[in-house]
């Protein structure tokens, strides 16, 4: 079928072909696009309202990176209609609105977006911005990617600042530590002084015993009648015969 | 009759002592092993030629530091009172000495503590995923990150706004931060309830304080050799460079690396070992504290050194990353054809072919031996060159929270030593009322300290803190370590000395011990005094400030010190030693008045007639 000048169905595809460098495996390259002239003079690099996109695969994705081809730009001019169609509810955008040229085998390339109603119409690059941040969650997820791996150069995202929680950690690790050593110091000073009272009653009790033997004659802790009388010594266990 | 005294009990109080000798041994290893065997000591290796490095420090160690290490326990053991005691018996006009070690103990640990709150600050900090210094802070309306910390690093950020919040001079106070406040204040406490039953409470946390550095430095050496680039920070280590051993600055650096590792003329070692029996071998107990202190030094280093390797790899890693990024993009090459081993010849193939282009790209120089000679020494060491090694890590949290424990037992350790040394002397004088139990003083002292540690919560708490660490904790304990030797070899006299050891030990000191004392360590103290203050002399001293307007920012501009802070920076080299002086005078003037102190057992009484005996 032949892709006319205008309009572009949705039964054309855009072709591409992949031109390798001679002197080395994965050369710097120019790609040539097949798009119609018109579509090509849309879209060119440093457009005013286009924007480009950089993508790393392998960087995010190192061992399970897939392979850019076709249809990945398939999908990504898919999503991108997506995003159009979310932020303008009402426009039905189509994979055929999103122009995609100019791409390098970095993976880069340059998009700009024509409106449905008429197709040399651009849309304006505030416009693409603010569909491109409002489903950028989603674009990014659809290819497995992030932010950084997948920028819009001039949109820059989002900065989500970090989960605050209501009590800071530290203060929660310092209130157990403060607390251990709280209890630790009560604990010394009650033991230092009931040990203290301890010694004090246990000699005031130890004095209380030597007086009671020497002068009320307290032997053994029982009481005698009468007092004692050291002129008559107690030694009939000495002189039994 | 009862031969019993009249008033019941025990009238002389009992010195307390030591449970096992294993307890004094970690204590006094506790003291002596700080802050600095970690974040001094490998830095110095690292600027003065590695493994060369050791040479000047082993001599210093053999000839200065071991011999005063040996006469300060001694003469605590023999005399068995803490420090102003001691210098009082030997002479009275010596009784200044005691003073100036008890005023640099004091204003010692008032910094001291004040970087163990620090570093509890950092290890409440450690218990967040992520750590909180692995990212910028956004701005208060989510455009951005904060500038000052883009500028610089996330680590330095957190460093000087998030932990100091420091004024851009030292003229600026700031308010107090409260939750340094809060990390001085447990810090105070913790330090407050080993020390609640004095060397009963002190011998059982050391169990845990002086052992646990060393655990932790054998997980970290275990560790850190698995990680890559740990071989080239060790072999920049060590690598001797035989010439600088010509610099003369290389021995002034070991000399006063050697004394104040050992934590000598703080007093505090003196008040450990007078709770010692008299009869035990001070030379064996000498000889293994300055040892372990040594061999711990160079335990550290290597795990320090190996981190510092990995940190410097991880950074020419994202160097050589952030160069590949620029060229990737720049040129439109495939996604990760540059890696970090071909980066090379991508980079000459580029840059002869499109060379205006490159230029453009401004793409650093990536040189690991750049990365390696970033090295710092002190807080920074700890607190912003680990705290960026230690999140390129698995696992960053455990490895944070264990680096920072072990850094708070090397403090709280040396604290145990630094806070002795001002305790007990005045204890033994007593100065302190009966009536005030052993807690409460304790108590009263830490508080105090506290309070006047508060100027080192400010804004420009840190600028203060370097001057105390810099002119108290060092010319002064020079000069008392210069008077302590003297005073004990010529004016206690070696021969008594000699008497009092064989008395202790068992055995006379050998040749080595007397040559030293009378010449080799007195000689090379005074030399390494006068260097030392001829150093410092010869620059109007100047402070590196954090100030994010410099133009240069985040280099610190380096701003001399005003007026005032210079005074502060006289005053506090000064007035620890001035008691060593006022006290001579004054004895002296009490003496030639005719006054008698009423206690002053020379002279006799002549109404004391012992013939007769009075019996009641």
């Amino acid at each position: 079928m032949a892709c006319g000048v205008l309009p572009v169905s949705s039964g054309c595809a855009t072709t591409h072909s992949f031109a390798s460098a001679p002197w080395a495996t994965n050369g710097v390259a120019k790609m040539q696009n097949g798009l119609p002239v018109l579509a090509q003079n849309l879209c060119h690099p440093d457009s005013a309202n286009g924007y480009k996109v950089r993508i790393s695969i392998k960087t995010a994705l190192s061992d399970k990176a897939y392979e850019w081809n076709e249809n990945e730009m398939y999908f990504f001019q898919a999503s991108l209609a997506f995003a159009m169609r979310t932020y303008h509810l009402t426009k039905p955008y189509n994979v055929n609105n999103i122009i995609v040229c100019n791409e390098t085998q970095r993976v880069s390339f340059w998009f700009v977006v024509t409106s449905p109603d008429n197709h040399t119409e651009l849309i304006s690059k505030a416009e693409v911005e603010e569909a491109v941040r409002k489903s950028r969650h989603r674009i990014n997820s659809a290819f497995l990617l992030t932010d950084k791996t997948l920028e819009f150069i001039d949109i820059n995202p989002t900065l989500v600042p970090p989960a605050v929680p209501d009590t800071p950690p530290w203060l929660i690790v310092f209130g157990v530590v403060i607390g251990a050593v709280f209890a630790g110091i009560i604990a010394l000073l009650v033991s230092a002084v009931l040990q203290k009272r301890k010694k004090a009653k246990d000699r005031m009790e130890d004095e209380q015993a030597e007086e009671d033997i020497h002068v009320n004659g307290l032997e053994n802790g029982i009481g005698l009648d009468g007092a004692y009388n050291r002129g008559f010594p107690d030694d009939d266990r000495f002189t039994k015969l | 009759m009862s031969s019993q005294d009249p008033d019941g009990g025990n009238s002389v109080e009992e010195r307390p002592k030591w449970n096992n000798k294993a307890e004094y041994l970690l204590t006094c290893i506790g003291f002596a092993v700080g802050l600095g065997n970690v974040w001094r000591f490998p830095y110095l290796c690292q600027i003065y030629g590695g493994g060369a490095f050791l040479i000047p420090y082993l001599i210093a160690l053999v000839f200065q530091g071991l011999p005063l290490l040996y006469l300060e326990l001694a003469i605590g053991q023999r005399l068995r009172t803490g420090s102003i005691g001691v210098w009082t018996s030997i002479s009275p006009y010596l009784g200044g000495l005691g003073i100036a070690s008890l005023v640099v103990s004091f204003c010692v640990s008032l910094f001291y503590n004040t970087i163990v709150a620090w570093v509890l600050w950092y290890l409440f900090n450690s218990f967040q995923e992520p750590l909180p210094w692995s990212q910028c802070p956004l701005k208060i309306n989510n455009t951005g990150y904060e500038e000052e910390c883009v500028k610089s690093t996330a680590v330095n950020y957190f460093w000087y706004r998030q932990t100091l919040n420091i004024t851009p001079t030292i003229e600026t106070s700031g308010s107090l931060q409260w939750w340094l406040v809060v990390c001085l204040a447990t810090a105070w406490c913790i330090v407050y309830i080993c020390f609640i039953r004095g060397i009963e409470t002190i011998g059982k946390a050391v169990y845990v304080t002086a052992t646990f550095p060393y655990l932790v430095l054998t997980i970290f050496l275990v560790q850190a050799l698995t990680l890559p680039g740990a071989t080239d920070g060790l072999i920049h280590l060590f690598t001797p460079k035989w010439e600088i051993l010509m610099n003369p600055q290389v021995w002034l650096d070991a000399a006063t690396q050697i004394f104040f590792s050992l934590s000598l003329a703080f007093g505090g070692l003196i008040s450990f070992s007078s709770y010692n029996q008299q009869k035990n071998d001070c030379e064996r107990d000498a000889i293994v504290v300055g040892v372990i202190n040594s061999a711990t030094s160079i335990y550290a280093s290597i795990p320090i050194f190996a981190i510092l390797g990995f940190k410097a790899h991880t950074n020419l890693i994202t160097c050589l990353n952030g160069n590949i990024l620029a060229l990737t993009n720049a040129f439109e090459i495939s996604d990760m054809n540059i890696t970090t081993e071909n980066y090379d010849q991508w980079f000459d193939y580029l840059n002869k072919t499109h060379t205006e282009k490159v230029f453009n790209l401004n793409l650093k120089t990536c040189n690991m031996q750049d990365f390696l000679q970033q090295s710092a020494s002190g807080t920074g060491l700890a607190f912003i060159v680990f705290t960026e090694a230690v999140i390129s890590m698995p696992a960053s949290q455990v490895w944070a929270v264990l680096f920072f424990i072990m850094l708070f037992s090397l403090g709280l350790s040396s604290m145990f030593g630094n806070l002795e040394g001002v305790l007990t002397p005045i204890h033994d004088l007593k100065l302190v009322p009966n009536w005030i139990p052993r807690e409460l003083f304790t108590a009263i002292i830490c508080t105090i300290s506290f309070l006047v540690a508060l100027i080192f919560t400010m804004g420009s708490g840190n600028y203060w803190l370097e001057i105390f660490n810099g002119y108290v904790g060092s010319v002064p304990l020079l000069i008392i370590a210069f008077f302590e030797i003297i005073a004990v070899v010529y004016i206690y006299g070696i021969r008594r000395f000699s008497d009092d050891l064989e008395f202790m030990t068992g055995r006379r000191p050998n040749i080595f011990w007397k040559v030293c004392w009378l010449v080799i360590s007195p000689l090379m103290l005074f030399v390494v005094l006068v260097a030392y203050v001829s150093v410092q002399a010869q620059t109007h001293p100047n402070y590196p400030a954090w100030n994010p307007n410099y133009e240069k920012f985040p280099d610190t501009e380096m701003i001399p010190y005003p007026d005032g802070a210079f005074a502060v920076c006289v005053l506090l080299s000064s007035i620890p030693v001035m008691p060593i002086p006022i006290v001579a005078i004054y004895r002296l003037i009490c003496r030639l008045s005719g006054k008698r102190s009423t206690s002053n057992p020379k002279l006799p009484n002549p109404y004391d007639n012992k013939g007769y005996v009075v019996n009641s």
